[in-house]
């Protein structure tokens, strides 16, 4: 472990303790980041990684530990005093206000700017130049809700730079962002570094962290398990340090053997409530036994299409067939019937409901089955076992069941929506971004969990942005471009090269 | 070990004695009583004085006792009504409206049935009036799920309609023939509720509202319909995407929410007026959605809230005879728990920023 040069760090904390009930999220953690230095925070889903940078926030208070802030000890009562200490962060949700431009959400809670008859114009031409200096392109002008995930994202820095930010934190930016835009991201932050700002930078994927950051500090289960700098280590040392063990991704081995198709998507098109084509003739299909993969840039049409295959949108042409029998604008309960299982790409919005247990959201499928209920009143005991075994069975770090859903880390929200979908044993799964915010080793468990259903016989339909993801495992990829399918390739045909042309609208 | 036991009890107590939510009700009431006795204190009146004589009469009788227990009876039809809609995201403030739709069907019901015996009587009166104030409830609900128009908004509406639609039926079709007062003729014995208790006013319809909150609090929390439709309410999209059948969810909380509040109308015509009036109600409807809020859209904790606004109320006039503190003391202290109630969160974080300015 290196030594923590503690006089010149921008930040040090000692010792810090938090506690949720019997759930220690942090104990006795010592963390130091330097001005100009980009300090990787690792661990797996619940290390507590979130938790100790809300406690710098201000948005909870440790119950034991100091923290330091150039040298001079500090007591972060709140986020105004947080900002006042210049300490910004950006959470993996983002809070703008989507009716609001740009400037208008960087205005809000500003005291500097005017209360009654705030000068916005102004605002918006600092806001647009100090986007600038750093290569973040932002329109102040522009309402926050018609932006990408990217750009809400750099507002979300611009917003933590303008109010003074000289810590910043970023839990998970690059869960949300393409491979492209993620390699975009990474000039910023090092030109953020260049003039002095010190960078918390989270993340679950090693080669990003490998490429640009200094320093690593490892959590594990709450504790410090190690700190390093980045030169001097390798992945393979930062995994073991992260979950005490070696994890290998699984590979998808042995030529397909599909059977019948179950899934069969015909000419499929799709217009959106704003008017705008999302999908046009869009067709494939996936057989027993198979695993096909859509890849693409993100916002090709890849949610429009997973929706309108479950039943949550309305296409306007084509056809979704399962198993052979006619599912187009089906409610969903009848796809979850005849065993579709769906992972939708934003938790929060469409998975899980944040406020309800943990048992309450693993059963919210089947909560009338037989075997949840009797006449028409809910088994308790049931769905408890239920919630307990999945719970056990994906590795999810809780303190109980009955806890609320949003109390869990976002990886482990995420395990309980895939054990919800896999422990039905469902003969058709539409897994969009399903390992997005997992640890490596949740994220290998989730693959293998893939190919155990296709050697069982089930159709999967993967939807990714990762190219790595989807060539390990896919026996078959299709290319979304605008809506439309740009090639279809066999797995005996991968290339990366051509693979990235069909991305990028080639035809082949 | 002892300290995982002491927790545990701590829990338990929490989840099962004293919820943090029950908590906050009861610091917001005992709030906004603190601060009507400053009000009574400011006009020079005495407050302990005021509190004594305004529970003295609601609570310190067996005629009090009766009195509050009527009142606690169309309350908590319309409150629980209000707060299962409220859980299934649904925001009918109709209850107004749909507790005189049921109230007059009731009545209409009751007098075409007359000389039957009351086991069918009285059974199809409050069958007519949960129909019909479920009926009045479904306009909104069309209009929010085929046009999209804020519930909000149409019930509110509504409300005026209904009580303007009674108003002429009173005056016409239904007018008693030998009165000039715009009411319906009296209802014969097999139509009212029966008395609960010798020499008070108080009916049946008191048991009825308690079976009905059980009912409701066990649908809530226990019956799988009462789980999609709290689904519902929290997260329609996910609800939608876990094979939740939405739009009946939102169904059921229009109708119960209909339902109920025309039982309302159905206890206060047959167990109260004896007949349909024109001012059946003094703003229950109104008033039971500050009763769902405070009982945390929770049926037995309606019920406890429906009790105390009713106490409440029927305290208000001793008091003014008694200490000489306007009876309309009691619509503020009422309006001071709503505030309290949408305020309590922000106030924590006012004290927080206090402290900061300060350090
Ligand atoms: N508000 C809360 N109430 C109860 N427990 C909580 C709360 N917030 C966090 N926890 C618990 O604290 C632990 C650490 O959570 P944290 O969010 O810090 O993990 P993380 O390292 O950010 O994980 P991930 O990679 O999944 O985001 C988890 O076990 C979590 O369930
Ligand atoms: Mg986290």
């Amino acid at each position: 472990m290196s030594q923590l040069n503690e006089a010149a760090a921008a930040v040090a904390r000692r010792n810090i303790r938090v506690a949720f009930g019997p759930v220690v999220a942090n104990d006795d953690v010592s963390f130091a980041v330097e001005p100009g230095e980009i300090h990787a925070l690792l661990g797996e889903n619940g290390a507590g990684k979130t938790t100790l940078m809300r406690a710098l926030a201000g948005l909870l208070q440790p119950q034991a530990g100091s923290i330091e802030i150039g040298g001079q000890p500090v007591v972060i009562d709140g986020p105004l005093e947080a900002r006042r200490l210049g300490i910004g962060m950006v959470h993996q949700h983002f809070m703008l206000v989507p009716t609001l431009t740009v400037a208008e959400n960087i205005a809000l809670g500003l005291r500097e700017v005017r209360t009654w008859f705030p000068r916005l114009d102004q605002l918006a031409d600092e806001i647009d130049a100090l986007g600038a200096r750093y290569g973040l392109a932002v329109n102040a002008r522009a309402l926050a809700g018609e932006l990408s995930v990217a750009s809400q994202q750099r507002v979300e820095i611009v917003k933590a730079l303008y109010r003074g930010a000289k810590i910043l934190v970023l839990d998970e930016p690059t869960a949300v962002l393409t491979p492209q835009e993620a390699a975009a991201l990474f000039p910023v932050l090092r030109s953020l570094a260049a003039a002095g700002t010190a960078i918390v930078f989270i993340s679950h994927k090693l080669n990003e962290v490998m490429a640009v950051t200094d320093r690593i500090t490892v959590l594990r289960r709450g504790k410090v398990a190690g700190s390093l700098r980045t030169a001097e280590t390798e992945p393979r040392e930062i995994a073991r340090l992260m979950v005490g063990g070696e994890v290998t991704l699984p590979q998808l081995e042995g030529m397909p053997t599909p059977g019948r198709p179950l899934l069969e998507v015909d000419r499929l098109g799709l217009t959106d409530a704003r008017g705008v084509r999302r999908l046009e003739a869009v067709s494939l299909s996936v057989g027993a036994g198979e695993i096909v993969a859509v890849a693409g840039v993100d916002g090709n049409g890849q949610q429009e299409l997973a929706e309108a295959i479950v039943g949550l949108q309305r296409p306007d042409t084509g056809r979704v067939l399962i198993d052979g029998v006619e599912m187009t604008n089906r409610p969903v309960a009848e796809g979850i019937a005849a065993g579709l299982a769906h992972i939708p790409e934003d938790r929060h919005r469409t998975a899980i409901f944040e406020r309800m247990s943990v048992t309450d959201n693993a059963v919210a499928e089947e909560a009338g089955r037989p075997r949840f209920a009797r006449w028409g009143m809910r088994r308790r005991g049931e769905t408890q076992a239920f919630a307990a075994q999945l719970v056990a069975d994906y590795d999810v770090r809780l303190g109980s069941v009955e806890q609320a859903i949003g109390s869990l880390s976002g990886g482990n929200q995420q395990k309980v929506v895939l054990g919800r979908a896999l422990s039905r044993d469902p003969r058709l799964l539409v897994a969009v971004q399903p390992t997005r915010g997992l640890d490596i080793g949740a994220t290998a468990f989730l693959q293998s969990q893939l190919l155990q259903r296709r050697a069982a016989g089930a159709a999967v339909l993967l939807i990714s942005t990762e190219l790595d993801e989807v060539l390990a495992l896919a026996d078959r990829i299709v290319v979304l471009f605008k809506g439309r399918v740009t090639g279809v390739v066999a797995r005996a045909d991968f290339s990366v090269e051509q693979l990235g042309l069909l991305m990028a609208g080639r035809t082949a | 070990m002892s300290e995982s036991a002491s927790e545990a009890a701590v829990g338990l107590a929490r989840r099962w004695l004293l919820p943090r939510s029950v908590l906050s009700g009861i610091l917001c009431v005992l709030a906004a009583f603190a601060i009507g006795a400053l009000l009574i204190a400011a006009i020079g009146r005495d407050p302990v004085l005021a509190y004594l004589s305004l529970f003295e009469a609601s609570l310190g009788s067996t005629n009090g006792l009766a009195e509050t227990a009527i009142r606690t009876v169309p309350l908590a039809f319309c409150g629980i009504g209000i707060a299962l809609a409220f859980r299934a995201g649904v925001f009918n403030v109709g209850a107004e409206g749909q507790l005189f739709i049921g109230g007059v069907a009731a009545a209409w019901m009751g007098l075409q049935l007359g000389g039957q015996p009351q086991w069918l009587v009285l059974p199809a009166m409050g069958l007519a009036a949960a129909v019909a104030g479920a009926g009045w409830s479904a306009i909104a609900g069309v209009l929010k799920l085929r046009f999209r128009a804020d519930e909000l908004i149409t019930t509110i509406m509504l409300n005026y309609i209904a009580i303007y639609f009674v108003g002429y039926l009173l005056h016409g079709p239904l007018q008693d023939p030998g009165s000039p007062l715009a009411r319906t003729a009296r209802l014969a014995t097999e139509a009212r509720l029966p008395m609960l208790l010798e020499g008070t006013r108080l009916h049946a319809g008191l048991l009825l509202v308690v079976v009905v909150a059980i009912v409701a609090q066990v649908f809530l929390w226990r019956s799988v319909a009462g789980f999609r439709l709290r689904a519902v309410g929290h997260n329609a999209r996910a609800a939608e995407n876990t094979g939740m059948n939405v739009k009946a969810a939102l169904w059921t909380g229009f109708l119960i929410c209909g339902a109920l509040s025309g039982l309302a109308g159905f206890s206060e015509v047959a167990g109260v007026q004896r007949r349909m009036i024109e001012n059946l109600s003094p703003g229950f409807g109104y008033t039971a959605i500050i009763v769902a809020l405070l009982g945390q859209t929770n049926p037995l904790g309606v019920l406890a809230a429906a009790v105390l606004f009713a106490a409440l109320q029927i305290g208000s006039t001793t008091m003014e005879s008694a200490a000489g503190v306007p009876s309309a003391l009691t619509t503020v202290i009422q309006a001071l728990v709503v505030l309290l109630l949408i305020g309590q969160n922000a106030l924590p974080r006012l004290f927080r920023r206090r402290a900061v300015a300060g350090s």
